[in-house]
């Protein structure tokens, strides 16, 4: 038997449900990345799933983005679509990012300090975002990413925009 | 599953504990040990595993018992309640563990036929362990699924000592960087599952600067998962903090009813999985949801689920595996919902 895997994409998803019996579907907290990410302006880091502190955020990549920083590791997994995340290694993370502070940063302008290199992600591909460096992200065609990170100052909070409220 | 490391334990229940388990005599017809935990017996025959307890007996097809077996010793009694079905389980209590009959079963409860009590974990999960190695024959393996192993029917007939104690994958920041959870290749004993024949197999183009070998780093993570040997068996991927990506295959059924004692998220990567959920404390039903690629669903804390899926499907699953929540749990200042709005 020949099988097909079926993933989804920003152009083609087919969204399920919450069908209740005896329960509020909003308990369920329930959305779909590829809609949040094609309703949404690009780099608009939106939680799509939050647990205490620690938030799931999807992003539609498209053009250049700012750059970003943070004093924790972040990792990034595009869920469609090519990206290409830049690193640069910060000469002062301190001046950046106030150590022990939670969630993405971004600067102002330009990083200070030495190019760390480049990661290329296509479908499927995660990434490491590590702490202490600055990064950015370029798609010459719209992506969608879904960042592992901590609830911060670029974390967009829009749960009755993009849930299933009945 | 994937757990933290860091798991603490959890003030313990106010039931007595009990500390006497008893691996019994080889049965002469069956081939196949018994064994006991407190009042609780097990024994199993051709067909079935057999549990009785003083107010009751049940019965579960032996394949049903031994791949939700596997999870609950896989996972160290996991996070909260393991559901075997609809009467036996355990419940963690990150240090000691409960193990019940029909308390989570409305009818059983309300007559008084249920019982539960609470070990040690290093007393229970020697015997947990102890009756998949004897139990379990040679050719099946209660991680795969249904279409992928031999059959545990019958006499005792060998042992599958491989299959049973695979090491828990858990990556210390992600995989794949030196010092981490390796890669999983054709070379190391991971062909691409038969369901995931077309799948992009592409690795990423990581190109870092000199000095930054260690930290510049990206992987394949759908094809890493499309080269996992197990079913329903989160590994720990990467980690921020507490915050543990979790993913997993899934195909056929969950073998559990899970009942988190925490809220726990659900990606679903490809394909897709439905869920039964059920309320935690009395098993009614309270929703199904339907999730396919891209769906994000939190599964509240108040809740157990079994999850089903036809074709094997990838699942993201996202725990926050944070040493303070067991206590928040007992004080009940944990969330029952993560969001509401």
């Amino acid at each position: 038997m020949d099988y097909t895997t079926r993933l989804g994409s920003l152009a083609d998803y087919d969204k399920g449900k919450v069908i209740p019996i005896d329960d509020d579907p909003k308990n369920y907290v329930f959305s779909n990345i590829f809609e949040v990410a094609g309703q949404s302006a690009p780099y608009e880091r939106v939680a799509v799933a939050k647990n205490f502190e620690y938030v799931i955020e999807v992003a539609r990549a498209e053009g250049a983005s700012g750059w970003y920083s943070a004093a924790h590791d972040e990792f990034v997994l595009s869920m469609d679509g090519v990206v290409e995340v830049q690193f640069v290694k910060l000469d002062d993370p301190a001046a950046v990012v106030a150590p022990g502070s939670q969630g993405a940063v971004k600067l102002a302008g330009e990083p200070a300090g030495r190019k760390m290199g480049r990661v290329v992600l296509s479908r499927g591909h995660q990434g490491l975002l590590p702490h202490g460096a600055a990064y950015r992200f370029v798609a010459q065609s719209p992506a969608c990413l879904m960042i592992q990170t901590v609830e911060g100052s670029e974390t967009v909070q829009k749960w009755a925009e993009i849930c299933q409220n009945s | 599953m994937a757990m933290s490391e860091t798991a603490e334990k959890a003030p313990p229940s106010n039931l007595p504990l009990v500390t006497h388990t008893e691996i019994g005599a080889i049965d002469n017809e069956t081939g196949y040990r018994a064994f006991s935990a407190g009042s609780f017996h097990f024994s199993r025959d051709e067909y079935f595993a057999r549990i009785t307890w003083p107010e009751g007996t049940h019965t579960m097809p032996v394949d049903a018992f031994l791949r939700a077996m596997m999870r609950d010793v896989a996972w160290g009694f996991f996070y909260g309640t393991v559901n075997f079905d609809d009467v036996i389980g355990t419940v963690n209590h990150y240090g000691e563990v409960t193990l019940f009959a029909g308390r989570y079963n409305d009818a059983y409860h309300n007559a008084g036929r249920d019982r539960e009590e609470r070990f040690p974990s290093e007393v229970l999960m020697p015997l947990f362990k102890a009756i998949m190695s004897d139990w379990t024959n040679q050719g099946f393996d209660p991680f795969a699924a249904p279409m992928e192993t031999g059959a545990p029917w019958g006499s005792k007939n060998g042992s599958n000592e491989p299959a049973i104690t695979r090491t828990r994958v858990s990556a210390k920041r992600i995989v794949g960087l030196p010092g981490d959870t390796p890669l999983r290749t054709d070379a190391n004993g991971f062909p691409v599952n038969r369901m995931f024949p077309d799948l992009d197999q592409s690795k990423p183009v990581v190109e870092p600067e000199p000095g930054f070998e260690g930290e510049v780093w990206a992987y394949n993570l759908f094809d890493y998962l499309s080269r996992s040997d197990v079913t329903w068996n989160p590994s720990v991927c990467s980690v921020v903090g507490e915050s543990l990506f979790c993913p997993t295959t899934e195909e056929f059924a969950l073998p559990i009813d899970h009942g988190n004692d925490r809220c726990e998220w659900f990606i679903t990567l490809s394909d897709e999985i439905d869920w039964d959920i059920k309320d935690k404390e009395t098993g009614k039903p309270r929703a199904k949801v339907i999730t396919r690629a891209g769906d994000v669903s939190c599964m509240p804390a108040d809740i157990r689920h079994k999850g089903y899926a036809k074709k094997r499907a990838m699942l993201l699953v996202w725990e926050n595996g944070s040493p303070i929540i067991p206590e928040l749990i007992a004080k009940g200042e944990a969330p029952i919902v993560s969001v509401t709005w």
